[in-house]
């Protein structure tokens, strides 16, 4: 399913992401199609676990594009993200055309003679064959467009947003020893954000912002469905309803989607019938990742299994 | 369709949404992709180009509804027709277009009013509101002058007419007509309304909290006070935007040897990577102590508010309350909600006479290790003692220990050393002393405290 050409429509962003095994919601297709058709960026926010990443590697799958991913971290900076210069080959070039030196000078009679010559090999040194391009300039340099995942970019320092300002708005980079490079084909570019710290207004006004939540119940029990085979529809809507419960709780950290769909398979393995007791018991941990969180869910278990399943009968 | 997309806008920017030309631009282009048919995807599009955060994409969506809940006034072609029809209208007021042999002589306002046709009505009142320019609204004092401007638009000056002749030759159908009108007067009414509320809000709003930031905070009324919350959390907002962002941007100092020796190794420490010293920056340390009693009770609610900010902005902040006696309430205000947390502390040592002596007492026996040559120490609090033995000199035990000792009093400075007030003896220990009595004044201090450290 190879196809890089902008898609025709909304649903047809949709079917295709289906296609993939990932689900969107109308929002994420209209944010989709909208950032083919206008060439931005997407910033994804939102709680972890809800797909933000998962959406990025569904476009590229889906238009069989590579995937260039460059994970944010707390001192990430410009000769990790986008190019740096290979010192240690330039250091062993020099060291080996140093013979070569005699030669370029060819007995230049004064000094500065010598120092013109030089300068007429001027730039040997800084010339593309000594950088090593990082994520964001290969993303670049991709012939046939690539997606572009930046993950976690509220991980990074307030500086390095400024560095992703040129590749945003104009897909280039300065170089400023080479000049600037523009993007072959624009890369599709995804940001990701759990909002630990607010992004820089100019970020944000590059982008188009997406901010993906928790599902909706019917939504969910189709990602449920499409990513976890031989799941019954009932355990499916009871084990959703029991969830969207949970959220409604006040936990450390509420169970997302990816939670959802490591429970679903348990459940599967399990081979649980129905959710029972003693199954959501014994699996809790796999839905909740804190103690605090599984000891305040515990005594509410058997109402929320009602619930849910009082909800599959009449839903 | 582009002047509606215009007005859109400016209604956007009235609920709050900080909207750019470029990102209205960026809005218009993406809404020439996806049409105007589909309306829930419209109002995606907008809430993915428009707004940047959770709390606009609200804002934004609620105003969308709003917004394209009105009815549009028609294009400018009908437009020109009404306007033609209306002027024949009231050139030659024997013609009509006849049928309602009763409406027979009136204006076209009243026809169309006895008409009932609620389609005709509504488009009207568009038009009309469209012609008074409506979306110029900005207060509620304006609401009066615009609903009166498009009841003239609509032609009420005939329709008054009409009712003065058809009261003596035809009582019932005036009587009808009347009602009518008050129908009309009221649906006009609420166009206003929600004209101001789509257009005015903002404005409304920052006139309304520049009255209430230069307010004593003594003498809010109590209608005033949920108001003022509001305001003082806006405030702690703004102060958390502007400090909290982790400032890297430290000077350069001297080369660090070692450091560029050690990550140049690989190349034969030929250094091409060079590495500098930092300069060391302070962290801030905040220890704070707030006057509950009484006699500042009103005030002392908006302190523990703003300390209670304070405690996002700032990670070492320490908090005390007393009146009679001090306790730490760090963890009170860190774990729980403004609302609860004051409620409390108030319960546990609030509204009683105040002693700053014994106060003063407990602080030093109880945390006086808490304070670093680092710290500042923010009191607040009007200093009256109530007569008791002020213990001015654990103040200044106080003042020694720490960087700064900053006194934010109520009270106007005319009153200081008046009655039982202890401010002078005090304020000699302190590095800076101000009058606090105002939302503007606590901003104005607490970011002067925080931007000390900056």
């Amino acid at each position: 399913m190879a196809d890089t050409r902008p898609s025709a429509s909304i649903e047809a962003v949709e079917s295709g992401l289906a296609a993939q095994g990932y689900i969107a919601s109308r929002q994420i297709a209209t944010a989709v199609y909208l950032a083919q058709q206008i060439e931005k960026p997407i910033l994804v926010e939102g709680p972890a676990g809800v797909g933000k990443t998962e959406l990025a590697k569904a476009i590229a799958a889906w238009r069989g594009m590579k995937m260039i991913r460059l994970q944010c971290y707390e001192g990430l900076d410009e000769a990790k993200a986008l190019y740096e210069w290979k010192y240690a080959k330039q250091l062993l070039y020099t060291q080996i055309l140093k013979d070569k030196l005699g030669e370029v000078l060819g007995g230049a009679p004064t000094l500065e003679a010598a120092l013109n010559q030089l300068h007429d090999f001027g730039d040997v040194f800084f010339s593309k064959e000594f950088v090593e391009p990082r994520p964001l300039l290969q993303a670049l340099e991709q012939p046939a467009g690539c997606v572009l995942l930046v993950d976690e970019i509220d991980k990074s320092d307030a500086e390095f947003e400024s560095l992703l300002l040129e590749i945003l708005s104009d897909f280039q980079v300065t170089i400023p020893e080479l000049g600037t490079v523009v993007a072959v084909s624009p890369p599709t570019v995804i940001l990701t954000s759990n909002s630990e710290r607010d992004l820089g207004d100019a970020l944000k006004r590059r982008c188009l912002h997406l901010h993906i939540g928790f599902p909706e119940q019917k939504l969910e029990e189709r990602i449920v469905e499409s990513r976890v085979s031989g799941i019954s529809q009932t355990l499916r809507r009871q084990m959703v309803g029991f969830i969207n419960e949970v959220r409604t709780l006040d936990l450390k950290k509420l169970p997302s989607v990816s939670e959802t769909i490591d429970w679903a398979r348990v459940l599967v393995l399990l081979q649980a019938p129905e959710l029972g007791h003693e199954v959501v018991k014994d699996t809790l941990n796999v839905l909740l990742k804190y103690e605090a969180d599984i000891e305040a869910t515990m005594p509410q278990v058997s109402t929320f299994i009602a619930k849910a399943s009082r909800q599959g009968v009449f839903g | 369709m582009r002047e509606n997309l215009h007005r859109f806008f400016r209604a956007a920017r009235g609920a709050g949404v900080r909207l750019s030309p470029a990102e209205s631009i960026d809005a218009m282009r993406a809404v020439s992709k996806v049409g105007f048919t589909d309306r829930t995807i419209l109002r995606d599009t907008f809430l993915l180009t428009l707004a940047k955060t959770q709390d606009e994409k609200k804002a934004l969506g609620d105003c969308f509804d709003l917004f394209f809940d009105q009815p549009e006034p028609e294009d400018s072609k009908a437009d020109e027709q009404e306007t033609q029809g209306s002027n024949a209208g009231s050139d030659s007021p024997g013609e009509t277009s006849g049928g309602d042999e009763q409406a027979e002589g009136l204006g076209q306002l009243a026809q169309m009013l006895l008409a009932q046709d609620r389609n005709q009505i509504s488009a009207a009142i568009a038009n009309a509101a469209s012609a008074a320019s409506l979306s110029d609204i900005r207060y509620f004092t304006q609401r009066g002058i615009f609903s009166g401007r498009i009841l003239d638009q609509m032609g009420i000056q005939r329709l008054r007419d009409d009712l003065d002749n058809l009261t003596a030759t035809n009582p019932a159908l005036a009587e009808r007509l009347t009602n009518a009108l008050d129908g009309l007067r009221g649906t006009v009414r609420d166009t206003v309304s929600q004209a101001l509320m789509l257009y005015g809000r903002e404005e409304a709003e920052n006139l309304r909290n520049e009255i209430l930031r230069n307010a004593p905070l003594s003498r809010i009324e109590p209608r005033q006070v949920e108001q003022m919350r509001h305001l003082i959390r806006q405030i702690a907002r703004r102060l958390r935007e502007r400090y909290s962002k982790p400032r890297k941007r430290q000077r350069r100092g001297h080369l660090d040897v070692r450091r560029t020796i050690r990550r140049n190794a690989a190349w034969g420490g030929v250094p091409f990577l060079t590495a500098w010293k930092r300069r060391h920056r302070d962290k801030p340390k905040i220890v704070a102590l707030c006057d509950v009693s009484g006699s500042v009770a009103r005030v002392s609610d908006f302190f523990l508010l703003l300390i209670h900010s304070l405690h996002e902005v700032v990670d070492d902040v320490r908090s005390f309350a007393f009146s009679g006696h001090l306790i730490e309430v760090s963890d009170i205000l860190e774990s729980k909600s403004p609302e609860e947390a004051m409620a409390e502390i108030m319960s546990k040592v609030g509204f009683g006479s105040s002693d700053y002596g014994s106060s003063l007492d407990d602080f030093e026996h109880g945390w006086m290790n808490a304070i670093t040559p680092q710290t500042t120490v923010i009191v607040l609090g009007d200093a009256r003692s109530n007569n008791l033995d002020p213990r001015a000199d654990i103040l200044r035990r106080i003042a020694e220990r720490s960087k700064r000792l900053v006194w934010l009093n109520p009270e106007g400075r005319m009153a200081w050393g008046w009655g039982d007030s202890e401010m002078p003896r005090y304020s000699t220990f302190c590095t800076v002393v101000r009058q606090c009595a105002t939302a503007k004044q606590l901003e104005r201090a607490v970011s002067d405290i925080v931007a000390s450290y900056q």
